[in-house]
């Protein structure tokens, strides 16, 4: 299934500079590995070395976080698009 | 580099006043070539820190030293920026009485690229305000001159 995976500009110049890229996937889990198997140095950003995703990375597949579906199970259809939306957080101490 | 008006400053400076004893956030939209940014508009953000599973208090932790912007309000704020023709170029915070410095939790907790902007707010009162922006190594979490 062709999904669009909408790259917040943080992680752009991972992706020569494409704000969205096209990758064939029918889970979320398949659509990541997609992408970061074409833009390999974005591993690093998206997961831990276990292969996990970094704890402030999130993915949502259109206006759902995959964690309130089936995390990286979650199937895609037709005209689904994937975002990677980051957990912001700081402070001072 | 980033550029950032005096109207842009003031705005986060009144946020941060607004906002204390607690810490203020937000985001910066603006447009970015290459490393040079410039911030078109800021928007404020509710500090959600105590409300993310992830991001529970801790002894020692509140809104006062911590600020959170959840990723279902980050995805909205990235939705807007795409509709008005922007980009999520940074987001800012504030330290209540406490130094326009990155602490560790902040560098913990950065992305690369993006400008976070900190504002001192001492006694209620707005003061320094500083930029910064992560290595894509994590391993510097550097000034950045503001224009």
């Amino acid at each position: 299934m062709p999904t669009q995976i909408l790259i917040p500009a943080a992680l752009r110049r991972f992706t020569q500079d494409q704000p969205a890229v096209e990758v064939e996937a029918a889970t979320a889990d398949e659509a990541l590995k997609a992408l970061t198997g074409r833009f390999p140095t974005l591993q690093q950003h998206l997961f831990q070395p276990d292969g996990k995703l970094r704890s402030f990375v999130n993915v949502f597949v259109n206006d759902e976080d995959i964690r309130h579906l089936q995390k990286g199970a979650t199937t895609l259809k037709a005209g689904d698009t994937l975002s990677i939306v980051p957990s912001i957080a700081g402070g001072a101490r | 580099m980033l550029r950032l008006s005096e109207a842009h400053r003031k705005a986060i400076a009144a946020h941060g006043e607004k906002a204390y004893p607690q810490e203020a956030c937000g985001a910066l939209l603006g447009t970015a070539k290459g490393e040079f940014k410039t911030v078109e508009a800021t928007i404020e953000a509710a500090n959600r820190f105590g409300d993310v599973e992830e991001f529970r208090e801790k002894s020692g932790e509140s809104q006062a030293n911590r600020y959170v912007i959840p990723p279902e309000a980050i995805a909205r704020i990235e939705r807007e920026a795409r509709e008005r023709g922007l980009d999520v170029v940074g987001f800012y915070h504030s330290h209540p009485d406490h130094p326009a410095r990155p602490s560790q939790y902040d560098q913990d907790h950065a992305w690369p690229w993006l400008s976070y902007v900190i504002v001192r707010v001492a006694a209620g009162r707005a003061e320094d305000l500083n930029s910064f922006v992560l290595s894509d190594d994590r391993a510097v979490f550097a000034a950045e001159f503001i224009e």
